[in-house]
């Protein structure tokens, strides 16, 4: 009836999980329980839980990766930790059946339930917005997709309460998570949950790629689109093109471990290899799938803030496009220790260094964009300058990562760890802060407090170099990633050095926290009613904060790049005609709010979980619920609502007068 | 006062010929990349500095968004910098790939290694004897390695001597090094491999001509036979263990490991 789930699943013997399990668990309860006896619960489904606008799923994006982040550096804390207390014959606190569930876990929620849901809460919230279209091109795919990432990120918390979690590193390399070797459910949490997300953020690539190409504002030629939205593109065109391996890669993986076969395994013919290679022809694109974007915020940030348009936007699109290309070329330098041989392992090194050119190309045309501008230090910007002196150090490791002989010495060692977080932290993260802290007002009608944001922005910076410069060194000097503990004690002081920088980011964290409560507490003095708080030039900035349901009352008509700005300098000669006529305004249809996501997700959660556990019969449940519900979306008749002209006209009335509407240019 | 420097045992104090090519090519390549990244970060932080908003007098130019000449040089300086790498890349490549034997006038010594769980075999096929988590290895001589798992994947590497390569199951990478200085450097598996994997180290020895015959001739006089029903006991997971020799091994012993026919 239970499949393999029995009473022994719940870690009563082992303090750590149980009482983060318990802490956690009494945590949600406490929220469900006080949202409930506000009176919330009605809200949160009509106007989130059930939202198709791209705002709100944006928005509820990007707090799914900040709930996800404290998870994520809960664990990196305690690695560590770990690696400060055990060296020579201390052992530290965590066994190894421990400690290799928390760096398998910390590197998978941190990619996949952080990192991703980040970006693309943050292409939900602005591409549309700098597009000037009301909404995405399929708006009911959207919420599945956001419900779908929540299910997985669901099913892998879950491994801490009932069960366990894989124990074979974010991913999961066979012969090790075969079920030779790992017979328990935590391979199988990993792939449930994977699969799940991954449909998601597949079903994302499709929905962004068609509303990029297909919908925009009148105007807004391919060489007029910002510069966020052609990252954007290229990232989502990269998801369309990566994550289908992701899922086949997955799958032959699942089909080994249910139902014996031997596509990776080291009997029957088998071969590892294979997984291998297909894993990071996923997993290299992966990479600029997350970072691309943050390219884009970067672009926007320091454009905005210096107050000049974005130097070389040809140059750019181009090199974006190339990275894009490229990325699918590189694969093999995650594993040039295989022995491919010298002709393959060169051909590689070289293509991955060649990646080096147009990201080299980015960071002078920023160089260029502050050059001549009258730049402003706000957090955002703050963001964007650390990261230009961090990612180049990272950038230059990756470089020699990439000569195939210096790789034979580095492979593997926390060198490379080192390196992929100076680039994921330095390059993605910061993006996605310096993105959160900009469009923020955009999204909630107020500006964050600039003093714990810049207080955030150094704690980050700082508690970078502390924690990650000492593994570059501590590689070089032989030390290997993933121990539990090491004989030589000569490492551990810098590995003190490093717990001392998590801590830094674990005050950067705190301060982002504060940041949020601060300003939510003085939202009355912060208020922005002009719907542009930093003198902005694309789209996004001409509607109100936080933007109506329809975004823009009319859809806004452009006449070059940067057309906000452009927008602004004719309005400053017609200043007169800058309040429009309510008569002009017409009715627009909304898509209609859809429970399809969330029920959806209800669904593939417990198929999931009763996958993981071979509990047969509810599997079945799960996947034809699943069919159901995607069928009776199928067969809904009203999926939009109409939103009366009287309805836009006050909205218009009711921003101050002043405001520079889209539509005069 | 003694300094110790902390890459000591490292990458950076090579004891061979290979760890010391590899060497030189990671800091030839900091070097060059060095040269440009100092400037971008000192540039970064002039320019945002300089045309703060606050300092009259820079010129604010609201409009300067191209110059032909600047794209021409932003594209130039990384492709040639990456020019010169793929260079160093590709003929790094070539001249240091791990299965290429080392020119030598000495013959070279052949050592079969088997990843277990969680400890390494060292097969002496020439000499007819083996060790676990010990390598001993005579100076000066180009080694061989021909490398395999028993089990899942791990990764043979000795940070001094330089490359590491992959321990596969039912396939063998070839790895050849050479130590050139009598000492004792610290060899690991790189590739996590499961709960004893922090445990799966081993030293090598490098002894001279001599010691290293000498040593062979103790370890076969002290007996401890390896046959398959002691490898089969070897292939049972453990962790830490001791290191140990054997002074006799079955024919054939490597293939055997490397197909599996020893269950």
């Amino acid at each position: 009836m239970m499949g393999k789930l029995t009473w022994d699943a719940i870690p009563f013997d082992q303090p750590i999980p149980f009482v983060v399990s318990i802490v956690v668990v009494l945590g949600v309860v406490a929220i469900l329980a006080f949202t409930f006896f506000k009176g919330w619960w009605p809200y949160l489904w009509r106007e989130w839980i059930t939202s198709v606008d791209h705002k709100r799923i944006g928005i509820m994006y990007a707090l799914l990766a900040f709930v996800m982040l404290l998870r994520g550096f809960s664990d990196a804390i305690m690695m560590r930790s770990q690696q400060a207390l055990a060296a020579g014959d201390a052992q530290g606190y965590l066994p190894p059946d421990h400690y290799n569930q928390i760096f398998s876990a910390h590197g998978t929620i941190m990619i996949f339930f952080v990192a991703m849901p980040f970006v693309i809460g943050l292409m939900n919230f602005v591409v549309p917005l700098q597009l000037g279209v009301r909404d995405v091109a399929f708006p009911v795919l959207n919420s599945v997709s956001f419900w779908l990432t929540c299910s997985g990120a669901l099913l892998i918390n879950l491994s801490l309460f009932i069960g366990v979690f894989a124990r074979t590193g974010w991913l999961v390399y066979p012969p090790l998570s075969e079920l030779a070797f790992s017979p328990d459910v935590g391979v199988d949490y990993y792939l449930w949950a994977l699969q799940i997300s991954g449909a998601g953020t597949l079903m994302t690539g499709i929905n962004f790629t068609t509303t990029i190409l297909k919908l925009r504002a009148p105007g807004m030629g391919y060489g007029r689109m910002p510069i966020f939205c052609w990252t954007a593109l290229s990232s989502n065109l990269l998801i369309v093109a990566a994550f289908p391996i992701l899922t086949a890669t997955l799958a032959m993986l699942l089909l080994d471990r249910y139902l014996g076969f031997h596509f990776f395994t080291n009997d029957g013919g088998g071969n590892a290899m294979m997984y291998i290679n297909l894993i990071w022809a996923w997993g290299h694109p992966e990479v600029y799938i997350l970072v691309l974007p943050a390219f884009g915020i970067y672009s926007e940030v320091i454009a905005t803030f210096s107050g000049k348009p974005l130097f070389g936007y040809r140059s750019m699109i181009v090199a974006t496009l190339g990275i894009c290309v490229l990325s699918f070329m590189v694969w093999l330098h995650h594993f040039f220790t295989m022995g491919a041989g010298a002709d393959v392992n060169a051909f590689f090194g070289v293509m991955t260094m060649v990646i080096a050119v147009p990201t080299g190309v980015k960071v002078f045309n920023w160089l260029f964009t502050l050059y001549g501008g009258r730049v402003r230090f706000t957090t955002p910007l703050l963001w964007s300058l650390g990261f230009i002196c961090t990612f180049v150090i990272g950038g230059m490791t990756g470089v020699l990562l990439a000569i195939p002989p210096a790789d034979f010495v580095l492979h593997n060692s926390l060198f490379l760890v080192a390196h992929f977080h100076n680039v994921i932290i330095g390059g993605v993260l910061f993006g996605a802060f310096a993105g959160y802290t900009y469009w923020f007002p955009k999204a909630f009608g107020f500006t964050l407090d600039e003093r714990w944001g810049k207080a955030a922005f150094w704690c980050w910076l700082i508690g970078f170099y502390l924690a990650f410069m000492p593994l570059y060194v501590l590689g070089l000097m032989g030390a290997t990633r993933r121990m539990q503990h090491y004989s030589d004690v000569g490492w551990q002081p810098l590995m003190l050095v490093a717990m001392v920088g998590a801590l830094f980011i674990l005050a950067g964290i705190g301060c982002l926290a504060l940041q949020l409560w601060v300003s939510i507490r003085g939202r009355a003095f912060r208020r922005d009613l002009t719907g542009d708080p930093w003198n902005g030039r694309t789209l996004e900035w001409s509607t109100a904060s936080p933007p109506p349901p329809w975004n823009f009352a009319a859809l806004p008509q452009v006449e070059g790049t940067d057309a906000y700005w452009g927008m602004k300098l004719i309005a400053r000669q017609e200043r007169a005609r800058a309040a429009g006529e309510p008569s002009r305004w017409q009715a627009i249809h909304m898509p209609k709010n859809s429970a399809v996501g969330v029920v959806m997700a209800f669904f593939t959660t417990f198929g999931g979980f009763a996958l993981i556990w071979h509990i047969w019969w509810l599997a079945i449940v799960g996947a034809i619920g699943v069919i159901i519900t995607a069928l009776t979306q199928a067969w809904r008749v009203e999926t939009e609502v109409e939103i009366p002209a009287e309805q836009i006209a006050a909205f218009e009335r009711s921003r101050p007068q002043g405001a520079i509407r889209g539509e005069i240019a | 006062m003694h300094l110790d420097w902390p890459w000591r045992a490292g990458v950076l104090d090579p004891q061979g010929p290979i760890g010391a090519a590899e060497r030189t090519i990671l800091l030839n390549a900091t070097s060059i990349m060095l040269a440009v990244i100092i400037p971008v970060i000192v540039l970064t932080i002039a320019f945002a500095w300089w045309f703060r908003a606050g300092n009259r007098r820079a010129t604010y130019l609201p409009d300067w968004s191209y110059s032909g000449p600047i794209e021409l040089v932003v594209w130039s300086i990384p492709a040639l910098v990456v020019m010169f790498l793929g260079g160093i890349a590709w003929i790094g490549s070539h001249d240091l790939d791990p299965p290429r034997a080392l020119q030598s006038k000495t013959k070279t010594l052949e050592v079969q290694v088997v990843a277990l769980d969680w400890k390494w075999l060292f097969i002496y096929p020439e000499q007819g004897i083996a060790s676990v988590n010990r390598l001993v290895v005579p100076v000066g001589t180009p080694l061989h390695f021909t490398i395999t798992s028993a089990s899942v994947m791990n990764s043979f590497f000795v940070p001094q001597l330089g490359s590491q390569i992959y321990a596969m199951a039912g396939m063998a990478t070839q790895l050849h090094l050479q130590a050139d200085k009598p000492g004792i450097y610290p060899g690991l598996s790189a590739q996590f491999s499961g709960d004893g994997f922090s445990d799966m180290r081993f030293n090598v020895e490098a002894l001279s001509d001599s010691g290293f015959d000498q040593w062979v001739g103790t370890t076969r006089a002290a007996g401890n036979a390896l046959d398959l029903a002691g490898y089969q006991n070897l292939t049972k997971p453990s962790v830490a263990d001791k290191p140990a020799t054997f002074g006799a091994i079955p024919p054939k012993l490597f293939e055997a490991a490397m197909t599996h026919a020893v269950k």
